[in-house]
């Protein structure tokens, strides 16, 4: 039975407007946008066959390479929905317009995308790659069956949260369980395997995460989140695709901050503070410009699954119930980069 | 090199490097290493440039900066049509005999000739433990190649590699670091066949010594995209 975080990462979802782009609006008058319900745990293709239905009788003929863009942004196909919405809108749109494409694909910067197949062909490519990260090895994806592969992607796609809870078990896929986090997880504490070390008590001491990091850099100050700049090109964001090495040392709770600084040691320690936690607790910083600006990097925002985090929040419960069904944990991060 | 400064250098935290897999700070030590013989030994070719990552520091004391490395426009004349008897451009130098150091085998029989370039990228990927090859192909305008040209390109020794092969496939993804399309050599099994190929250069129980493993590394996946290392660097 899944613990109530896992319900609301699968339950999820966030309203877009999709407008057709104007070069291929063949009819008069031009169709109104699509009101689509899109899933976070979900990928943008797998909208398409809702999405299409408004605008077929609009589209010029040829034949479809389907692609979707933010303000002119070209999307990457692969990341979940949600992450791209909580990396691109600081401040969330909703709904959130989106232009869609049949036409003109940007071969040269997005990789192409067959529908369906090439999102499941990504997801069990994750999975794989989740697996040898947790395990040291992706033999318990390729054994699991032809049919249960199947039946594990089509209820991702469905976001069937029972069909996936009886199948991911099957994975055998091992899990962080320490004092901090909910006894419940996606997959059986009794399955679990794999390379990391144990103790004598069972408990894992040291694991590998799977994480995707996408860190957004500004370098000016803003107030509030709608006066960020916009994203001109996917050069401005950073992505990190590494492990976090989990840490368990008595008494101490590995918590989200000691992971985002593991991937980010240039934020590290008393300046890395959101925004939040910075008005609860001034430090005294002494290294400060004249002009009041910080000579040091600050990390202003954590959004996984649309939450803001609170850095002091134990990093396994966050893995546990907020990682994606790939095991894959995404986490968007805004950062102020350092003046110079 | 004393015995715990080698640990470090490959993961995690105690194995040795029969399991084949590298650290990152391994994983920058070999590319130096590799880039150092490469210059050395392979003096037709241009050399491979180590390309850092801005403001990506390693966490160790010696703060290293985290890179890749890359070897670029290289150029192919590519023949666009095919017969039989025509033997595709085999870039690879023969250092074996030094008064012939470039082997062009180019048949031009009416056809026309285009202008290929290649790129090379060897990332480190932190999820494998092992090095990955990212290529890609363009013309002389910036267009990019398809895998189908590409593999016109390749000798016909290293064409059979990629089919035959069980380590090798290619697939096309995103550069991690560019945000543009490149063709990649799946990394699956890598720590198997290095695990191989230390045991069998290894006496005695030695380990092969970091500064060695993109050599090793590269002399088995380079022969799939046409490019060879040199006995020299071996050693």
């Amino acid at each position: 039975m899944a613990n109530e975080a896992v319900k609301f990462v699968w339950e999820g979802a966030i309203p877009l407007q999709i407008h057709l782009h104007k070069s291929e609006v063949a009819s008069h008058p031009a169709p109104p946008p699509a009101l689509v319900l899109a899933p976070r745990i979900g990928y943008l293709p797998l909208l398409v066959s809702l999405i299409k239905p408004y605008f077929k009788d609009s589209l010029p003929p040829g034949e479809d390479s389907i692609w979707f863009d933010y303000k002119g942004f070209p999307l990457k196909w692969y990341i979940p929905t949600g992450v791209l919405f909580d990396l691109l809108c600081a401040e969330p749109e909703r709904p959130w317009n989106l232009t869609i494409h049949f036409r003109g694909y940007p071969s040269n910067i997005l990789i192409p995308c067959e529908g369906e197949d090439s999102v499941k062909w990504n997801f069990v490519n994750s999975l794989k790659e989740a697996a040898y990260i947790i395990n040291g090895n992706c033999k318990n994806v390729m054994n699991m069956s032809q049919s249960d592969q199947e039946d594990l992607w089509t209820s991702v796609m469905n976001g069937d949260l029972d069909a996936y809870t009886r199948l991911s078990p099957k994975l055998k896929m091992g899990t962080i369980e320490d004092e901090f986090s909910r006894k419940t997880s996606l997959s059986s504490p009794q399955s679990r395997q794999g390379g990391a070390e144990m103790d004598v008590a069972g408990q894992v001491k040291t694991a590998r995460i799977p994480v995707r990091l996408y860190v957004r850099s500004i370098n000016q100050d803003f107030e509030n989140l709608e006066d960020t700049p916009e994203i001109d090109t996917w050069d401005e964001i950073s992505y990190l695709n590494r492990p976090v090495e989990f840490l368990r040392e008595e008494g101490k709770c590995f918590t989200l901050r000691d992971a985002v600084e593991s991937l980010l040691p240039e934020y590290i320690g008393d300046r890395a503070q959101t925004s939040e936690e910075e008005g609860e607790k001034r430090t005294k910083d002494g290294s400060e410009e004249k002009d009041g600006s910080p000579m040091t990097g600050e990390i202003k925002l954590v959004r996984i699954q649309g939450i803001e985090m609170k850095l002091e929040t134990p990093f396994s419960w966050v893995v546990n119930n907020l990682m994606n069904p790939e095991f894959y944990l995404h986490i968007s991060v805004l950062v102020r980069t350092p003046q110079r | 090199m004393d015995m715990r400064k080698t640990a470090d250098l490959f993961a995690p935290p105690m194995d040795p490097i029969s399991d084949g897999r590298l650290t990152l700070e391994g994983f920058s030590v070999a590319a130096r290493a590799f880039a150092d013989k490469w210059k050395r030994h392979n003096q037709s070719f241009p050399p491979w440039s180590w390309v850092p990552l801005i403001n990506r520091t390693l966490l160790v004391s010696n703060k290293q900066e985290e890179g890749y490395l890359s070897l670029e426009k290289i150029f192919i004349l590519s023949s666009l049509e095919e017969s039989p008897e025509e033997e595709s451009l085999d870039v690879t130098p023969d250092f074996l005999d030094k008064e012939e150091s470039i082997d062009h085998t180019i048949l031009v029989q009416n056809v026309e000739n285009e202008a290929h370039y290649y790129d090379f990228h060897i990332v480190y990927s932190a999820s494998y433990g092992v090095p990955v090859l990212y290529f890609r192909g363009y013309c002389s305008d910036g267009k990019p190649l398809s895998l189908d040209v590409i593999k016109k390109d390749l000798p016909s020794s290293s064409v059979s590699l990629l089919l035959e092969s069980k380590w090798t496939f290619i697939t096309q993804e995103e550069h991690p670091y560019l945000n543009r399309p490149w063709f990649k050599l799946h990394p699956c099994g890598t720590e198997e066949w290095i695990k191989l190929l230390s045991q069998r250069s290894s006496s005695g129980g030695c380990q092969m010594p970091v500064e060695l493993y993109l050599v090793s590394w590269f002399s088995v996946v380079g022969q799939v995209v046409g490019l060879r290392i040199t006995l020299e660097m071996l050693n």
